[in-house]
């Protein structure tokens, strides 16, 4: 058996297999079809300051290889997530890291205060990336002085280890990239989803109702690897990437490219075992390459 | 518990041009299925299509260990899923979503077009109960009520077309045995239809469940992109519905869209 042991900062991963946010709920959604104990790390639900409902439906149109969503971060909060969510997942055998998100920086301290307190939580991903909300969310993930400020600020009131969630929709991302590396951030993970729309030529009428969505899945991938090869050569912290995983293969392309580790989202709503079945896709690689430790082939492009 | 299983059909038949059933075979032991859930179908070798399709539970056999779908030909996802044979396998998620109660001493069942799926199941759940639903099935024609005899095994049926095709020329909430005295009513099929007969259900005091039909992603309320805006807030159309009690759908009721 290979080690598919990996390391983001503080937090040490049994395999490099994570769920990315808002695709996987709080973990509790696919505990009929895996064991949860198997995965590197879930990431949670993007929270924030106050319960939101989101943008109104339809929030979601399939396109092709991929699907745009407009959900606009429903939660139910940080102090409901602290209260009543936490307790039921805390258990749960594998690294719980929560997402969160703000429409102002005090909003992103205000979320991340009482998540110091959690014992089982090992540590955030910082979401300057949301391309769904009016206000925050991507405005501070486009600007490397903005990015820059989020992270200093949350940094000064978050003590355990910090990923930052990067946006695509930036003409330069390692720039950004560079920039919350500098402002403290212990990680980073790209990407989130990129700025896309689609039209009911049959209604004339924008298929979601806030006409614009992120955009994930399969056609994604390219984008997303060539940008964390680019953000992995350019920063000493450790890249988490993601972006339209669905097999081993697409993850061992984002290890090859530099990602420490992956995150796999969309292809959840394919398959809930995925995730599963890419841990065990990525042991049986190393078998097969006679690779003893993953770590070994991180980075090699 | 839900669960992902690929199934072999055992069954297929055409219905009109726009309707086909799947009959379904378990590979282990089917679970308890509720009436109103729904199963995720995967849709393979077909580019176009990325997510899986939602569809309502028609009918279970338990003693052959199957479960029916009946699919509306809509798009490319359900095309493709009308050219499969039996023998092929399927892959589904199951059994999904929160189903009907299967209250009331005297219940109505209404549905038009594909609607008409759930309310099979639902029918038969009734009748095993000891109670013989009233069932009022709609649409434009004759053919676009895709069955019709199999359902008066469980209950009085009456229908209704627009074109007078089969039964009371007009709409399901025209028809004379809408206004029947009953004590529960269960819905699914087009939303102003569902809508009319929630507003009149809520208007006579009696209970009334519907069964909502949004655009899903993953059908297991993680993806959160099919929510119904509830009186209680956004909720998750494949987890908290697709059965709805309209009580807490009056935002969605009073709404023109």
């Amino acid at each position: 058996m290979a080690k598919l042991e990996t390391r983001i900062h503080d937090i040490v991963l049994k395999n490099p297999v994570m769920t990315a946010s808002g695709t996987f709920g709080y973990g509790e959604e696919f505990a009929d079809f895996i064991d949860l104990s198997r995965l590197g790390g879930i990431i949670v639900k993007g929270t924030t300051g106050e319960r939101r409902q989101g943008n109104p439906y339809p929030r979601m149109a399939e396109t092709p290889m991929g699907m745009l969503n407009a959900v606009g971060l429903q939660n139910v909060g940080v102090e409901t997530f602290c209260k009543d969510v936490y307790p039921r997942i805390k258990n749960i055998d594998t690294n719980i890291l929560v997402n969160v998100s703000g429409s102002s920086i005090e909003e992103y301290c205000r979320v991340v205060e009482p998540l110091n307190d959690l014992e089982k939580i090992p540590g955030i991903e910082l979401n300057i990336s949301c391309p769904n909300v009016k206000k925050g969310g991507m405005g501070f993930g486009t600007d490397p002085a903005m990015a820059a400020q989020v992270v200093k600020e949350v940094r000064k009131v978050y003590h355990k280890t910090m990923i930052v969630k990067l946006t695509p929709n930036v003409t330069n991302i390692v720039e950004i990239a560079k920039a919350v590396e500098q402002a403290g951030a212990d990680s980073v993970s790209l990407i989130n989803t990129l700025l896309g729309m689609a039209i009911d030529v049959e209604r004339q009428r924008p298929c979601l109702s806030t006409i614009t969505g992120g955009l994930s899945g399969p056609c994604v991938k390219p984008v997303a690897v060539r940008m964390v090869w680019q953000v992995a050569h350019a920063v000493q912290i450790p890249v988490v990437g993601l972006g339209g995983i669905s097999c081993a293969a697409d993850a061992l392309e984002f290890l090859m490219a530099g990602a420490k580790a992956v995150q796999v989202g969309t292809a959840n709503f394919m398959d809930p075992t995925v995730t599963v079945m890419i841990v065990d896709g990525l042991q049986d690689y190393c078998q097969r390459h006679k690779v003893e430790d993953i770590n070994d082939i991180i980075g090699i492009i | 518990m839900k669960q992902i299983a690929d199934f072999t059909i055992v069954g297929r038949e055409q219905l009109g041009e726009q309707y086909f059933t799947l009959t379904l075979r378990h590979p282990g032991q089917l679970p308890r299925i509720e009436a109103g859930q729904f199963v995720e179908v995967e849709v393979r070798d077909c580019p176009a299509v990325m997510l899986r399709r939602p569809i309502s539970i028609h009918d279970v056999d338990e003693s052959q260990n199957t479960l029916k779908l009946l699919v509306q030909i809509v798009g490319k996802g359900t095309r493709k899923l009308s050219e499969l044979k039996v023998g092929e396998g399927l892959n589904l998620i199951f059994p999904l979503g929160h189903g009907f109660g299967v209250e009331g001493a005297s219940p109505l069942l209404v549905g038009g077009g594909a609607g008409i799926a759930p309310l099979f199941h639902l029918a038969k759940c009734y009748r095993r109960k000891g109670v013989e639903p009233t069932i009022l099935l709609g649409g434009r024609t004759k053919e676009l009520i895709p069955v019709r005899d199999a359902f008066e095994q469980y209950g009085r049926v009456f229908y209704a077309t627009e074109d007078g095709s089969l039964g009371a020329k007009g709409l399901v909430t025209q028809h004379p045995a809408f206004e029947g005295e009953y004590d529960h009513i269960c819905t699914c099929g087009p939303t102003p239809m569902m809508k009319a007969v929630g507003r009149y259900a809520m208007e006579k005091g009696v209970e009334c469940e519907v069964s909502l039909e949004n655009m899903m992603a993953c059908g297991i309320g993680a993806c959160l992109c099919c929510v119904c805006d509830t009186d209680e807030g956004h909720k998750c159309v494949c987890k908290e519905g697709p059965v709805f009690d309209v009580r807490k759908l009056t935002k969605w009721l009073a709404a023109t869209k």
